[in-house]
């Protein structure tokens, strides 16, 4: 399959990049890893008359613990993810999303920042920076702002990034001491986007989890938190009377549609079960557990 | 639309030509430079034999551009046998009978060879998942991780990274 | 093509004595040659492996001729529709299209928009009244550049007049709605097909102890090769010849079939099937897009090439299976199985376009009674038209075997576990014995040879079967589900005898040409085509172990069909059988004739000589020998006076009888009750292909074939809506396996050579993948049975299994 004619620029820093997208408008996207733009351009699904590459900017792509955040430059491949000491470390939330995305070749490509920016409730990035509740720097012509992760996601394939705006950075808060998070996905096969899949953010004090955010794949038109499911866990000791309860008002709040993955019913008991399985982890994690 | 210079580094060699910007890696690599190891097997980034090693990283030459190759230094199955030698890879694959048909195979070595690099010792599970980007419908995978073990185990013992 | 197939009986013509036979059963592969000649069962190193490993293999999209332009081609998107207009104007327009070629123009170019099938039916080669299948060919551009060529297509543009599809052939057989209205009868029934004895298995089932029944679909799936399909078309006009390079499994068929559909002259055709990257059946049809390819050749003069798209190559090539199936199984008091009873209905898309052998439209599946004896069995089949891709055995099906033991092995173990008996042990009593050959199954099969407790012996044995069974039960006390299933499969290959094999005619014999040069190097070329089988290698193993020359020494060629003899290619398992047994027969002739020369080398007579491993040596005198090199060189410089110089030898070889492999595989899961995901935890694999020729090739036959058995069991399957348009048209939803997904394979064997054959082979390259889906479907059904499951239809998803899990009130 043969893509459309494009014109193409590869901008060197971000302000041409930007100046390039001001002057274009929505004639032209931004190409990051390509991996889900190109096989889009490839069935000729997108049309752009002009590509604008941010592959060549410099000082996009970075892991790095910056005091109470990780700072992850959009350009950061999903590999270097799996390959960073200090994801491994303190993130095991982000290390097992970041193991299930696509396929390894895919991941030496495809870009953190590109999987948020695409707005797609079948990628995984999404509801694990929802679970981790974490911020979105973004920077256009009128400057740099920051984004939080509940304020990005406004409908199918739509962020709250303004026209000509581009992702540069994804903070994520340092979890303090009692933390544990996990990524649990079903797919029909590895490399698949997700029947369902869950994560977990989560941090226990005496016993009883004193925080906790999930987030959902793939069973929403907009990536959701199961705001339900972290309420019936909020300030409870995770029994399983409780992730039971948990499990249930995920699975009843969240909106899958019927495709080749799935039925209704059976995505929603898939998302009651990986409630409870990832809320058990993510415990155990935080108890001091490994892996 | 434009028409785009593109210089790559391949397989050690310095080749230079103008493409349309929407001109697939891929065909850039077989049609443009003439290296046909590297093959086509679909049409939604699914099946990989078209992974190619760019600056070091394997990746599926059809979702790349060869603008956005530009610069770059390329490695194909072409480029693997140094001096005439067959790299530990391929000996592998040849002696465990890891390929039938060939045509998964180019792209299967690229593959094998970037998880080497990163993993020397990997383990079968570890080898399954570093391949699983790359589909074979005729060997069942047995010995194609049998070969992967091979050269892990050759490259081990002489000290040498993949 | 004047009339199709109405109403047939299945017949099979007596086979010679000795085609079937108590052969024993050994355990080790037999090496009688040294490893510097390397015959039979060595482990060879592939011969075609170092231009594989270097990148350096040479597949039709490696072809580049001078002035060659690009075929790319406009596709339906109605399963059912009239055309309108067509309108190439602003393709036509563009620059660097070169010509648009439409139905019409096939059809003033002499008939050319229709072709016959390889079943004698007709099909499509583009259309001009309406459109009967979702990505139908209906119009060809050729350009420049291939990237023009997919520009111009998207310019075509095509008014339809959408009519209703007919997509399921419940609903075909009502000719509700007719496909194929350029038929003289309006009706969507395309045969009638019976095997076995009605009145007998009638009688049968009046008087059964224990009837089960069940009904079972094989869905629609699709071989997908890692190299789609494509076609470099070259005619040259000065010499009014046509040279095609073509992704084909039996180039020699395709040439005399492109001969008689377009009226060039056969032998100036020539058709080379290069380096393949894999057939498995979906390389026999003849897809419209060959013919497009080379009319537009022959139209402008140039080479044209035509490579498809995957997901073309998924939605409009050759599927497998699609039968729906109604079973019922017979026993007496005791358990033995007395009786089947099987009716199906055969979906076969709009054309009845299956690349069966042509006196078989159901393909080989009257062999359904499987590894079992029993009295009685009658088979029923009715063909339908829908409006769906033409097809029907282009999955390593063995012409539809796959269907066939997947029915009998599901139907046995529903048995045994309606019965209370152990599988194992029902299969064990149920089992053909070895006393019981020569063998005639009730529909007429003359099994070569078989142990099948044999095979299921070794297969419990490799994983102690008993004490998974005891394991089974603690786990099921804790509700833990895991299964075992069990598959003992009798597969049949090498079509065919002449008396009752032809494609479209030609009967399915098969061939070699063996030359051996002065020096002691050898040619031999063959009439069959590896897409991946290794024949480069496992044929020179063959040869050499006839004449003694180093395999190393014998340079093996298929697939041009100017210097091949001529064969009807490799498909359904049946190149050793075939060519196998031709390539022994005529390294035996050359051998005669190198008897001869050695005598008037050694000054004997003929008697006074026995062979040894490479040489004829005087009998009582070893020092006194000539070797194959010497002789060879002889042949040219020495030979008798009055005796032809050359030593080389052609056979054209018609098999007494096909080939009966066999196997047992036993497959253990476990469930996972909150997700129903399904791991496979163990599958071992044992299987018989008679002698073995290289028993590193075979491991890779059959672990292939193991995974490509997986495949429809748990992910494959294509998806039509009730429009007819394909929803798993792309590899993101056609579920191939990755490493991950396939297990680690477990393999045994069991030697049973065959009786008939020169070598005692038999085929093996699609036994796995006849034996492993019933093999997982059997695990997965036993593991729920105590819940009150009974039977699941494959492709077995963990979404269904939760579905059955939560029915019956389990869960996580």
């Amino acid at each position: 399959m043969i893509p459309a004619p494009f014109d193409y620029h590869a901008p060197q820093t971000l302000d041409e990049a930007i100046a390039l997208l001001g002057r274009l408008g929505d004639t032209a996207k931004i190409l990051a890893g390509g991996q889900s733009l190109i096989p889009a351009m490839r069935f000729r699904l997108a049309l752009p008359d002009t590509l604008v590459d941010i592959g060549r900017i410099r000082d996009l792509a970075y892991v790095e613990e910056r005091g109470d955040h990780l700072a992850i430059g959009a350009m950061t491949r999903e590999h270097a993810l799996e390959a960073a000491p200090v994801v491994a470390a303190s993130y095991p939330l982000l290390l097992d999303t970041a193991k299930v995305i696509a396929d390894p070749l895919v991941r030496n490509k495809a870009t953190v920042g590109g999987n948020l920016a695409h707005a797609d409730p079948a990628n995984d990035h999404p509801a694990t920076m929802l679970a981790y509740g974490a911020q979105i720097i973004a920077r256009g012509a009128k400057g740099t702002r920051t984004i939080a992760i509940d304020d990005l996601f406004v409908g199918l394939f739509e962020t709250s990034l303004a026209p000509g705006e581009i992702l540069t950075e994804i903070r994520i808060p340092k979890p303090g001491k009692g933390s544990g998070g996990a990524y649990l996905k079903i797919e029909r096969k590895v490399g698949d986007y997700a029947v369902a899949a869950v994560a977990v953010q989560l941090e226990l004090a005496g016993g009883a989890i004193k925080h906790i955010r999930i987030g959902l794949t793939n069973v929403s038109s907009v990536p959701m938190r199961a705001k339900n499911a972290e309420a019936a866990l909020t300030g409870k000791k995770p029994t399983d009377d409780v992730l039971d309860a948990a499990g249930k008002a995920g699975a009843a709040e969240c909106d899958p549609s019927a495709d080749l993955r799935g039925q209704v019913d059976y995505k929603r008991d898939m998302v009651r079960v990986l409630i409870k399985r990832a809320v058990r982890h993510a415990v155990h994690r935080a108890q001091g557990g490994k892996p | 639309m434009s028409q785009h210079e593109v210089s790559v580094t391949i397989n050690g060699d310095k080749q230079t030509r103008t493409v349309e910007a929407r001109t697939l890696l891929v065909h850039f690599i077989r049609e443009n430079l003439g290296l046909t190891g590297t093959h086509i097997g679909c049409d939604t980034t699914s099946c990989g034999a078209c992974t190619v090693s760019i600056d070091g990283e394997a990746v599926k030459s059809c979702t790349v551009f060869a603008v956005q190759a530009d610069g770059a230094t390329i490695e194909t199955v072409e480029g693997l046998a140094a001096g005439g030698v067959l790299h530990p890879l391929q000996e592998g694959f040849w002696e465990k009978h890891g390929l039938q048909c060939g045509f998964c195979t180019p792209g299967m070595l690229i593959s094998a060879r970037a998880l080497l690099a990163r993993n020397p010792h990997p383990t079968e599970s570890e080898i399954r998942h570093g391949i699983s980007g790359n589909l074979c419908r005729c060997t069942g995978y047995n010995k194609i991780v049998e070969a992967i073990q091979y050269a892990a185990e050759k490259l081990g013992a002489a000290g040498k990274g993949a | 093509m004047a009339t199709h197939l109405d109403d047939r009986t299945e017949h099979h013509s007596p086979k010679p004595e000795g085609s079937s036979a108590n052969v024993p059963t050994s355990d080790d592969v037999r090496i009688t040659t040294p490893a510097k000649v390397c015959g039979m069962g060595h482990r060879m190193k592939r011969k075609e492996d170092p231009r594989f490993i270097q990148g350096r293999g040479r597949y039709v999209d490696d072809v580049k001729l001078p002035g060659m332009v690009y075929m790319d081609i406009v596709r339906s998107p109605y399963a059912h529709a009239k055309i309108l207009k067509i309108d190439a104007s602003e393709a036509l327009a563009t620059p660097g299209v070169l010509a648009v070629i439409t139905g019409e123009d096939l059809k003033k170019a002499g008939n050319l928009h229709w072709m016959p099938t390889l079943m004698s039916d007709t099909q499509m080669v583009l259309p001009i009244e309406k459109v009967v299948y979702y990505a139908q060919e209906v119009c060809v551009v050729i350009a420049t550049e291939r990237y023009i060529a997919a520009d111009a297509i998207e310019k075509v543009q095509v008014d339809y007049e959408p009519l209703e599809a007919v997509v399921d052939p419940h609903d075909a057989l009502t000719d509700r709605v007719i496909v194929r209205d350029d038929k003289p009868k309006k009706t969507n029934h395309i045969w009638h097909w019976e095997a076995g004895d009605k009145a007998a298995t009638d009688a049968i089932f009046a008087s059964a102890a224990t009837v089960v029944e069940e009904k079972i679909y094989l869905p629609r799936i699709h071989v997908s090769s890692i190299e789609t399909c494509g076609m470099v078309a070259n005619y040259d006009k000065a010499r009014s010849h046509m040279q095609i390079y073509m992704t084909s499994q039996a180039p020699h068929a395709h040439r005399t079939v492109f001969a008689l559909v377009s009226g060039l002259p056969e032998h100036m055709i020539q058709i080379i099937s290069p380096d393949i990257g894999g057939g498995f059946g979906g390389k026999v049809p003849v897809y419209p897009g060959y013919v497009c390819c080379a009319v537009a050749s022959l139209v402008l003069g140039r080479p044209v090439k035509w490579i498809e798209d995957r997901s073309e190559n998924l939605q409009a090539d050759s599927f497998a299976r699609d039968y729906h199936i109604t079973a019922k199984l017979a026993a007496d008091k005791h358990g033995k199985i007395t009786g089947l009873q099987v009716y199906t209905l055969s979906d076969c898309g709009a054309a009845d376009a299956a690349a069966n052998p042509s006196k078989f439209p159901a393909g080989l599946y009257s062999i359904c009674t499987g590894s079992y004896d029993m009295k009685a069995a009658h088979v029923i089949v009715d063909g339908v038209y829908t409006n769906k891709p033409p097809g029907g055995v282009a999955y390593r099906c063995s012409f539809r075997v796959t269907e066939a033991v997947h029915m009998i092995e599901r139907m046995v173990d529903i048995m045994a576990h309606q019965l209370g008996e152990d599988p194992a042990d029902f299969r064990l009593k149920n089992f053909i014995r070895p006393d019981q050959f020569p063998y005639k199954s009730p529909t007429g099969w003359e099994y070569d040879s078989g142990n099948y407790k044999a095979a299921l012996d070794k297969a419990m044995t490799m994983l102690d079967y008993r004490a998974l069974r005891k394991e089974q039960l603690e786990k099921r006390k804790k509700g833990q589900l895991m299964g075992i299933g069990i598959s003992s499969f009798t597969e049949v290959v090498g079509a065919g005898p002449s008396k009752d094999y032809d494609i479209l005619g030609i009967k399915m014999f098969d061939s070699a040409e063996i030359r051996i040069h002065p020096t002691g190097k050898a040619m031999a070329r063959f009439g069959t085509k590896s897409q991946g089988q290794g024949h480069e290698t496992t044929y020179a193993q063959i040869v050499a172990e006839e004449l003694g020359l180093p395999a190393s020494d014998i340079q093996v060629e298929e697939g041009d069909t100017d210097t091949a003899p001529y064969g009807l290619g490799t498909y359904a398992s049946r190149s050793t059988p075939t060519a196998g047994a031709a390539g022994a027969m005529a390294a035996r002739k050359i051998k005669a004739k190198a008897k001869k020369i050695a005598a008037h080398l050694l000054e004997v007579g003929e008697d006074d000589l026995e062979w040894n491993v490479d040489s004829f040596q005087v009998k009582g005198s070893p020092d006194r020998k000539k070797s194959i090199q010497e002789i060879a060189f002889a042949a040219y410089t020495n030979h008798p006076q009055g005796m032809e110089a050359g030593l080389e030898a052609t056979d054209y070889y018609d098999p007494p009888n096909l080939t009966f492999p066999f196997g047992s595989y036993i497959c253990v899961v476990d469930l996972d009750t909150g997700t129903g995901e399904i791991k496979i935890r163990r599958f071992v694999a044992v299987d018989d292909c008679g002698n073995i020729i290289n028993p590193m090739i075979v491991e890779g036959q059959i672990e292939g074939g193991l995974t490509m058995g997986l495949a429809p069991a748990m992910y494959e399957e294509i998806v039509y809506d009730a429009n007819g348009q394909n929803l798993t048209g792309t590899l993101a939803d056609y579920l191939l396996p990755t490493a991950v997904e396939s297990p680690k394979w477990e393999l045994g064997k069991t030697i049973t050579p065959s009786p008939h054959h020169p070598i005692g082979a038999k085929g093996v390259g699609e036994s796995p993948t006849v034996g492993a889906p019933p093999a997982i479907a059997n695990a997965i059904v036993d593991a729920m049975w105590h819940l009150g499951v009974r039977h699941i239809d494959i492709p077995i998803t963990p979404q269904k299994v939760w579905r059955l899990l939560r029915k019956h009130g389990v869960t996580d």
